[in-house]
């Protein structure tokens, strides 16, 4: 079963890959489209034995790899608890993201391809998650970094894509360089890459050292770290997250699979398979704990002053996946699955929302030209609004929560009682970015759906508001063309201006079916995967039950964390409340005071508009320092070095002799007798003198 | 006396079939120029055929003045059949230009009979006869179309400093009798090996003997001659120059430089050296502002010549082997090359001879480009081309023996020549058609070129194993 749900995806990947424009889109989406479902609903059958303590954790064997000395590496599927949590969620969102992307997309030409690599996206992922040793947890690390790298670039005819996908690719290289070093390491260590022998070793090489760099280092702690280099990498954690807004170019529907659902957890996912690991080595533990609650804080920071909806949430995202990191550096692994695993769902909705108000404005992504939306788009209204609920952790203890509620109060009241001074700054970071996304996260839905329609300032609805008019003239219909039915369409007898102020006649529709029902779906998983599945992911016995080992568990700690003062338990209840009251006086009430309050704080509003100057401090840093290198190899190494000497030198001395010969091959006799006398001359001289 | 007919039989054939095509030339005049051709061609056919007999591997005849042994037969093999194909390929040729003449192919048999006895000698003086019978009739023919005024300005120029290298040979074959009291190859080999060493008189005849026999084999610096004779001399003479009389002269300093002077290797190792690597050079370098194919090819020839000079330089019998190799594969690119080349006539039935009418060869003739193509990378010693083997062979021979550098600089200097190999390509395949061409005619010679590109093309892998076998046992009877 377990080789039916990786490899079903491959399958359809290679169907729809290969067959490409032969095959037709109508085919290559059905394919795909079918096999995930297929595979999301064994997927869900593995995870509920796994919930209902029948199923064993196993090992699937399917090939022998590579046999070289000590070096053994297999091909193996391992199933356990850890991996039921991400088959399922992996399949599901892939699924429905297939499903979604039929309405998405319908109006690209090259949609086989596309499918072609979301089911390839998934096989590597689920490649990933199965691995059963560290080298195919690379090959799935590479795959899925493959596919990321292909999906953002997709719309490769845009500048701005092909530049983003290779700034995911070389970013995820710094990462995933830090990763190898890691497997190297852990292969030099402990003399395997079995994931289980290397777990069973690890708490006894704990306060062993060796020598790296010239220093003596604990060894668990350098191969902690460099593993998470890797982890930091692929789940765009502070200082290799620069690459993760910028994948916002790809469609859509990659952003909420693979840069909100899927890729971007392998890093969480890694730390937790590798946990006891982890548990090895305190100091790693705390940088993991300190680098996440730095992501929280900075990505949420961020998120507050982007106008690019698709922005937004991928801060969003970047913030929750800080979240997750410090709930895995305190100890509190399956607090950080369970965020995962709730995060998943509403954040692919919040994405897919996202995408299908997109949509619904003919591609204008900035949220300062939407408003006054929920009238026209309502079903993406409320689906958004489920998961701006469930993001900013709504509910009341004992009686019911959103999904976030749950995971998210669990990992801050997992903070707290860590005891630990990280773990009491995580815990401070945490509830000041629950203000943060409660802020921002209302912020997003009141500038998108309340208030007065801006949509005349886009420069995309004017265009299509002048594109259909003209077409709906030129037919003389008042239908417009087919191709923008799905978006909205003009009320061409008004004409432009005609219409209600601010909309510039624009009437934006609705999504299709297939677009509406993934976020339906997705609303659900938003709503009760907190109150669902809580108990098995953190509460003491149920969850040793369920995760039987499969990640580092310590029952009495969970324990604790029902005993944590009240005003811990109520902080971040109170965080989100204030985040929305802020948002409602900034952005419904009063709309003039964030211009106010931002002139009055602009070196503030400056630092956080760019990013805290990351991007800047790289491009001076890394970029400028490797293009003045490369123009040094280019221009000094190269053309005046080696080509001079080499290729074009080579070339020139030829020349020189060809004229040289050219002018000795006089055509009269007397040269050419010359010659050979001197020739001669000279054997016999060199003979004899020999 | 009989046994000694029997061994010389290939040349006798050749000498006296010559003379009577003569006397039936000379009386029927030139309406008997196809019954010429075709018993020219037949009587070359049946020199090659009684190599089986006794005349292929029979030993010493008259004394040791003439030896028929498998080296003589392998050198002969090919000599015959080029010098067939330089037979059939000017019959279409001479005949369009109305300049036929019964005359050629009656030369052609007298060089082919003097190659034979080259390759055959094993005494200096049979040696000079038989270089001398070749190059007269070389001379002739270099001339042939005595109206063309290149053709006579090449065999001039032929004839003069072919006759200062006859002097040059002829003075070295004097030192070398004087000084060691014989012309017999073994005899040299003997006092040369004597307990006394190398004498300076010897030394000197050494040089002289080598320095003729490189202008035969057009190595540098005694190369000057080429490309003006090459150029000039009508084109199916300059294929025989290029492929049998390469062979044969190649050959003949093979044998004298191992089964005479063998005990001086010493003494002219260091000369062929130098001469295979300035010959790689120049053979390169100097072809590549060349315009006209002719002459280019003629460079190219000078730049084979060094390659096969390179396997010579061991003295081993791998060496020698790989240089007989070498040859039997440069005939078949050469031969195919000049066919080629032979076939290229303007629409007034003009030949073309420079590289820039070749322009676009590729759609107006795109068979007779793709067999081009074919010759031209494997000139180059582009992998999978047969031309790559011999060069392997050649070098792995002086690698074997120690002779690492040399090997390392023949392999840099091939990648001179594979520059103007490669634009000959380019021009045929990339460049826009120049000129319209007469269409292709069918000839015997196509079935020449077809046979030439499947041997150079990776089919020809097929035939390594029992080439390289029959060059090891031609070797053998060297060393």
């Amino acid at each position: 079963m377990i080789k039916l749900i990786v490899f079903l995806p491959l399958l359809a990947a290679l169907v729809a890959g290969l067959g490409n424009r032969a095959l037709g889109n109508a085919t290559a989406k059905l394919v795909t489209t079918g096999a995930l479902f297929v595979a999301a609903a064994l997927s869900w059958v593995v995870f509920l034995d796994f919930m209902s303590g029948d199923a064993r954790s196993y090992l699937e064997p399917v090939l022998t790899w590579i046999r070289s000395g000590d070096l053994q590496v297999d091909w193996a599927l391992r199933v356990d608890a850890l991996t039921a949590v991400m088959l399922v969620v992996i399949t599901t969102v892939s699924a429905l993201v297939h499903l979604y992307s039929w309405g998405y997309m319908a109006e690209d030409d090259s949609q086989p391809r596309f499918f072609a690599y979301l089911s390839l996206f998934t096989f590597a992922m689920l490649m990933l998650v199965t691995a059963d040793n560290l080298i195919q947890m690379f090959f799935g690390w590479e795959g899925v970094g493959l596919a990321s790298y292909l999906l953002i670039g997709f719309w490769y005819h845009k500048p701005s894509a092909k530049a983003a996908a290779i700034k995911a690719f070389v970013v995820n290289r710094v990462g995933d360089f830090g990763f190898s070093l890691g497997i190297f390491g852990t292969f030099l260590v402990f003399g395997t890459v079995s994931i289980p022998a290397i777990l069973a070793a690890a708490p006894g090489m704990a306060g062993s050292t060796i020598g790296f760099l010239g220093g003596e280092v604990e060894v668990m702690t350098l191969l902690c770290l460099l593993l998470f280099v890797g982890a930091m990498g692929k789940s765009a954690q502070l200082g290799l997250h620069t690459w993760l807004p910028d994948a916002m170019e790809g469609p859509t529907p990659v952003s909420a699979l693979i840069h909100a659902a899927t890729m971007v957890t392998a890093g969480v996912f890694m730390v937790c398979r590798l946990s006891p690991m982890f548990e090895a080595s305190g100091t790693a533990l705390a940088v993991v704990t300190l680098v996440g609650a730095a992501t929280a804080l900075f990505a949420a920071t961020v998120g507050t002053v982007q106008t690019d909806i698709k922005r937004v949430i991928a801060y969003s995202t970047c913030s929750q996946l800080g979240y997750m990191f410090f709930a895995a550096g305190v100890g509190a692994y399956g607090a950080a699955m369970f965020h995962l695993f709730t995060h998943a769902f509403f954040k692919a909705l919040l994405f897919l929302g996202a995408g299908s108000v997109i949509h619904a404005m003919h591609h204008e992504q900035d949220m300062r030209f939407y408003g006054g939306l929920r009238r026209s788009i309502p079903v993406t209204f409320w689906a958004m609004l489920l998961g701006t609920l469930a993001i900013t952790g709504v509910g009341v203890t004992g009686v019911f929560g959103f999904a976030g509620f749950y995971s998210k109060d669990a990992i801050i009241e997992a903070a707290y009682a860590s005891g630990t001074t990280p773990g009491g700054l995580a815990f401070a970071v945490g509830v000041f970015a629950a203000f943060l996304t409660a802020f921002y996260s209302w912020r997003l839905i009141f500038l998108t759906f309340f208030g007065q329609p801006r949509w005349a300032g886009s420069d995309h609805i004017r265009h299509a508001v002048h594109h259909d008019y003209e077409s709906a003239a030129a037919e003389g219909t008042t239908d417009s063309d087919e191709a923008h039915v799905d978006h909205g369409t003009v009320a061409a007898t008004a004409g432009p201006g005609g219409a209600v102020e601010g909309t510039a006649g624009y009437h934006p529709h609705e999504s299709p079916w297939t677009m509406l029902a993934p976020l339906a779906l997705l609303s659900v998983g938003a709503v009760f995967a907190g109150v669902a599945f809580h108990g098995i992911f953190i509460e003491p016995e149920a969850g040793e039950a369920f995760w039987r080992g499969s990640l580092a568990w310590d029952a009495h700690f969970y324990e604790e964390l029902h005993h944590v003062p009240l005003w811990v338990k109520l902080s971040p209840a109170v965080a989100m409340l204030l985040g929305l009251f802020f948002a409602y006086r900034a952005y419904l009430k009063n709309p003039g005071l964030p211009a106010r309050f931002t002139a009055s704080v602009d070196t503030l509003y400056q630092f956080l508009l760019h990013k805290w100057y990351f991007d800047e401090l790289y491009h001076h840093l890394f970029t400028r320092p490797a293009f003045a290198l490369g123009r040094l190899f280019w221009r000094a190494g190269d053309e005046k070095t080696i080509d001079r000497f080499g290729p074009n030198g080579a070339a020139a001395v030829v020349g020189v002799g060809n004229r040289l010969a050219g002018a000795l091959q006089s055509g009269y006799l007397y040269t050419y007798a010359l010659v050979m006398l001197l020739g001669l001359a000279a054997a016999a001289t060199w003979a004899m003198t020999r | 006396m009989l046994r000694d007919l029997q061994l010389v039989a290939p040349e006798l054939i050749l000498c006296f079939g010559a003379l009577g095509l003569l006397m039936v030339a000379a009386f029927v005049g030139d309406r008997s120029l196809r019954l010429v051709n075709w018993l020219s061609v037949a009587l070359l056919g049946a020199a090659g055929l009684v190599l089986l007999g006794p005349a292929g591997n029979g030993g010493d005849a008259y004394l040791g003045l003439y030896r028929a042994d498998l080296f003589a037969s392998f050198a002969k093999v090919l000599i015959f059949g080029a010098s067939a194909v330089a037979i059939l390929a000017a019959n279409d040729w001479f005949t369009r230009d109305g300049t036929h003449r019964p005359e050629y192919p009656i030369l052609v048999l007298l060089a082919a009979a003097g190659s034979g006895i080259m390759v055959s000698a094993s005494d200096l003086l049979t040696l000079y006869v038989g270089v001398e019978l070749q190059s007269l009739a070389a001379y002739v023919l270099a001339s042939f179309q005595r109206r063309d005024d290149r053709s006579v300005e090449a065999g001039l120029k032929y004839f003069v400093l072919g006759a200062l290298a006859s002097g040059i040979l002829l003075y070295g074959i004097s030192l070398l009798y004087g000084f060691t009291g014989t012309t017999l190859f073994d005899g040299i080999s003997r006092a040369l090996a004597g307990p006394e060493g190398i004498s300076t008189g010897e030394l000197f005849g050494l040089v002289f003997v080598f320095a003729g026999l490189a202008f035969k084999i057009a190595a540098v610096p005694f190369h000057m001659w080429t490309p003006d004779v090459y150029e000039g001399a009508p084109t199916p003479v300059t294929t025989l120059f290029a492929t049998a009389q390469k062979v044969s002269a190649m050959a003949l300093l093979v044998r004298v430089a191992i089964e005479a002077m063998g005990p001086a290797a010493d003494g002219w190792r260091q000369i062929v050296i130098f001469s295979a690597l300035a010959s790689t050079i120049l053979g390169g370098v100097a072809g590549v502002g060349q315009a006209n194919i002719k002459r280019l090819l003629a460079y190219s020839s000078i730049n084979n010549v060094g390659f096969a000079l390179i396997g010579l330089v061991p003295g081993t019998r791998e060496g020698v082997s790989s240089v007989l190799f070498y040859l039997a594969v440069y005939v078949a690119m050469t031969l195919g090359a000049f066919l080629c080349v032979m076939r290229m006539r303007d629409l007034d039935g003009r030949p073309v001879e420079t590289i820039g009418s070749l322009s676009g060869l590729s759609r107006t003739q795109p068979g007779l480009a793709l067999a081009l193509l074919f010759f031209m990378l494997s000139l180059a010693g582009f992998p999978p081309f047969l031309g790559l083997w011999p060069k392997l062979l050649v070098f792995q021979a002086a690698v074997n023996e120690g002779y690492v550098a040399l090997a390392a600089v023949g392999i840099v200097t091939s990648v001179i020549a594979a520059y103007y190999y490669l634009k000959i390509v380019k021009t045929m395949y990339f460049d826009e058609p120049a000129g319209a061409y007469e269409p292709g005619r069918r000839t015997a010679t196509g079935v020449v070129i077809v046979a030439a590109a499947l041997f150079v093309s990776p089919l020809g892998y097929l035939l390594i194993g029992p080439l390289q076998q029959a060059s090891l046992n031609a070797a053998s009877s060297l060393l």
